[in-house]
């Protein structure tokens, strides 16, 4: 016994090391996990007004370009409203009609350049958001919300080594799973693709609407270049439509057919 | 030693919000951002307790962490730091015991000072990138990344530490 008490007099400054060691390498595994970084992360109450302030303070340095950005995505709506126009009024619409609900909210911090990046918004619990939901901006596909406390929420961004999201071609319905290595933040690489799915350099990539996050057929980028050895498609590079490193507003999709769809499909297992 | 403590903490916040707010949206060739936190670390007055030093410094880690979501990364890497500061001092200034009370980092000679900061700093980086990737297959863009970043890091720190401690010497 008192060997041991000796043993941790002689070493406590190593011991303490030690212990602080691990603590910090318990918060990195736990961030790691998608849905377990509950205490380490900018969605909480501290870090998060913190990030609104100074982002308030920036602000004005991007409206122009925001502006123009949210004057194109209206004649592009207004354009399709238009070809749409007699289907939309003819049908009788009441609120069970609608399947996705669509928030805004407002990036208010952002990085794209280390290997697992997340973003910080401005909207939380309290406005609707919980975990599971897709964020899209109007260039594309922007990440998945894997954080919510009251008031503000973090996004696992595409841009993140732990991010996988179901695909599709455009032409052709064959899927593939999108993932990044973590080189360039313009380029995320497509997995699983079909042998015989017909592919070329410059084909869009949309959402699949497979799973209850994303609505079918949102862009999220091009083809870039892709090579095809032992009979099936290697290294396929997407170019991303969406510039992850100028994010304003977002849009965050509440599925209101998730819980059923869930439902149902636990039910067969 | 009140003043000890309030230039400490001062120093503290406002490296903190130097990292959080400025040096961490700097991106330098697309992907850089300088850690000049770890100028705490550097500067942080040698005492024989030194287990409250560590907790320090675990704290600061930490703190870089809750703001940019990385887990316990930083901490990781800083407490590091912190645990072998005293021996690489020791091995940079050939001193086998040193005069806690009377060392200034800014007091000595530029080229000790310029290797104690590059041991450090190349330690820190590699260990805060190699978590950060984890992985064989990324050991080349580790290096590469924990290199180019601890220059401007050093850079950053050896430029602050002669602007702000040499002071005194400077007047003569």
């Amino acid at each position: 016994m008192q060997q041991i008490v000796y043993f941790i007099q002689k070493y406590k400054y190593f011991l303490l090391f030690l212990l602080l060691e691990v603590l910090a390498l318990t918060f990195t595994i736990q961030s790691h996990s998608f849905h377990k970084s509950k205490f380490i992360n900018s969605a909480n109450a501290i870090t998060g007004e913190f990030f609104k302030q100074s982002h308030s303070f920036f602000e004005y340095t991007s409206l122009k370009k925001e502006n123009l950005k949210l004057a194109k995505e209206n004649t592009v709506l207004r354009n399709a409203l238009d070809l749409k126009n007699k289907e939309i009024f003819s049908y009788k619409i009441d609120t069970t009609f609608h399947k996705n609900i669509y928030f805004t909210a407002k990036v208010i911090n952002n990085n794209y350049t280390k290997k697992n990046n997340t973003l910080t918004i401005n909207k939380g619990r309290n406005h609707g958001l919980t975990i599971d939901m897709g964020v899209i901006s109007s260039n594309g596909i922007v990440g998945i919300i894997n954080n919510v406390s009251a008031n503000y929420a973090t996004v696992l961004s595409v841009l993140n080594g732990y991010s996988k999201i179901n695909v599709r071609l455009k032409n052709s319905p064959f899927l593939g799973t999108l993932t990044w290595d973590g080189k360039d933040y313009k380029i995320t690489q497509l997995h699983d693709i079909e042998r015989q799915a017909p592919m070329q350099i410059g084909d869009s990539i949309i959402s699949s609407g497979k799973s209850t996050l994303f609505p079918e057929g949102i862009i999220v980028g091009t083809i870039k270049e892709f090579d095809f050895k032992d009979k099936k498609y290697q290294n396929v590079q997407i170019q991303l439509s969406n510039d992850m490193s100028s994010l304003g507003h977002v849009y965050i999709i509440k599925n209101k057919h998730k819980k059923e769809i869930k439902q149902i499909e636990n039910n067969n297992d | 030693m009140t003043k000890e403590i309030i230039t400490l903490c001062f120093r503290f916040i406002l490296l903190i919000l130097i990292q959080v707010l400025v040096l961490n949206k700097i991106l330098f060739f697309g992907y850089m951002n300088p850690n000049l936190y770890i100028l705490f670390i550097f500067l942080y007055p040698l005492k024989k307790e030194r287990s409250a030093f560590l907790w320090i410094s675990f704290l600061l880690g930490i703190s870089i962490d809750f703001f940019s979501n990385s887990g316990g990364i930083n901490a990781a890497a800083t407490v590091f730091i912190a645990y072998i500061r005293l021996s690489t001092l020791k091995l940079i200034l050939n001193k086998s015991d040193l005069d806690f009370k009377l060392f200034k980092l800014g007091d000595e000679s530029l080229i000790k000072i310029v290797s104690f900061v590059t041991i450090l700093t190349l330690i820190h980086h590699f260990i805060l990138f190699g978590l950060d990737y984890f992985s064989w297959k990324s050991i080349g863009i580790i290096f590469y990344k924990s290199i180019t970043t601890s220059i401007f890091t050093i850079i950053l720190s050896i430029l602050s530490i002669l602007l702000f401690s040499r002071k005194k010497t400077a007047n003569f």
